[in-house]
């Protein structure tokens, strides 16, 4: 196991609560700073004496929390101001060399970033990043309509059911208006396929069409 | 002192977040000095303190949010001053307008001493009122005693 560290995580809600516990478990020295009693009362009662109530950006509580000798400061209250200034104070005044901040505002995360922050965390973003990714890839992206035209170039991935699969792009029944453009395969380099290119599963690409064929350049590709 | 000028010269643009007593009365000052003045407060009730002669500008809003203060107009302001009850909000509002939005004159107050010592010292000009008054009521007393 790497060398323990000792982190102080100020706000005992949820998510510090969940962050201490997994920290501990993973031999870390921890200490949560919360400012409500009854918080307080309950992190003791189910993680033991990791716990101090206080006002996570104040110099004094700061001190008693040993901070000139913690190796990082994680604050994941619910108000950006507070985990700024406690980042800030934690930095400036105690040298600590890594500060962490919770930022619930997602444009605040450039600001926090400018301000010297050295790692933000925006809950929103990393919940919008998700969704992206668990949302089955589009079979057909448009990259760029050119304006006043009825052209446009779009992006569309292989899949294994396509019937395009083995085949080259000469036997394709590809609109009259639409050519293949670019080719992209893991591995290779973009490139412009020849008439003679075969497809593959998991190729992508880039196709310069119609709004008019856009449906019959999908039932060639995609099916 | 950088943007100094336009204040003596009785027409630059101010923003104060805070409407609070002080925040009310220091707009109306420099309302009545000729200013354009506008005020950001997260609760619409705090402007009546403005007093029926104002004649800048009140925003509802949030003063911490990059948006809200390009409404109220920080991107000409020539001052800034940051007049919250939350000493941490005064501080991260007046931060983004120094660093951000780069308006020559930013203060801020900050309750808290020994915060308001870490802010100077990072270069953010602040004002602790607990500071003042403590040392004002201190002269004060040791005169007359």
């Amino acid at each position: 196991m790497l060398k323990p560290l000792y982190i102080v995580i100020v706000g005992g809600g949820n998510i510090g609560y969940y962050l201490s516990k997994a920290l501990l478990s993973q031999g870390h020295e921890v200490l949560i700073i919360e400012r409500d009693i009854r918080t307080c009362e309950r992190l003791e009662d189910e993680l033991g004496s990791c716990s101090m109530r206080g006002d996570g950006c104040e110099t004094a509580v700061l001190t008693e929390a040993g901070l000139n000798r913690a190796n990082v400061l994680i604050a994941t209250t619910s108000h950006d101001e507070d985990n700024l200034a406690s980042c800030q104070v934690a930095k400036h005044r105690f040298k600590v060399p890594r500060t962490i901040a919770l930022v619930n505002n997602p444009i605040n995360e450039k600001i926090f970033k400018k301000l010297g922050i050295d790692a933000t965390i925006s809950v929103t973003n990393t919940i919008l990043e998700h969704v992206e990714q668990e949302i089955p890839a589009h079979s057909l992206i448009h990259l760029l309509t050119m304006s006043g035209q009825m052209e446009e170039v779009v992006e569309m991935t292989i899949n294994r059911e396509s019937p395009a699969v083995g085949k080259s792009i000469a036997h394709l029944r590809l609109p009259a208006d639409t050519t293949i453009a670019l080719l992209m395969r893991e591995g290779e380099r973009p490139r412009i396929p020849g008439v003679d290119a075969v497809l593959k599963e998991n190729d992508r690409v880039i196709v310069l069409t119609t709004l008019d064929s856009e449906r019959n350049l999908e039932k060639a590709l995609i099916g | 002192m950088p943007g100094t000028e336009a204040i003596k010269q009785n027409k630059s643009n101010i923003v104060i977040m805070g409407c609070g007593r002080v925040g009310g009365k220091l707009a109306a000052m420099f309302d009545a000095a000729g200013h354009k003045v506008t005020v950001v407060d997260l609760d619409a009730y705090s402007f009546r303190r403005l007093p029926p002669t104002f004649s800048g500008t009140a925003l509802i809003g949030d003063g911490t949010d990059e948006d809200m203060l390009r409404k109220a107009g920080i991107e000409n302001a020539n001052a800034f001053i940051a007049l919250t009850q939350g000493d941490n909000r005064n501080v991260m509002a007046a931060q983004i307008a120094k660093h951000i939005f780069e308006v020559p004159r930013v203060i801020c107050r900050i309750y808290d001493p020994l915060r308001k010592d870490i802010y100077e010292q990072l270069g953010l000009e602040s004002i602790s009122p607990t500071e003042v008054f403590a040392d004002l009521l201190f002269q004060r007393l040791s005169q007359k005693i």
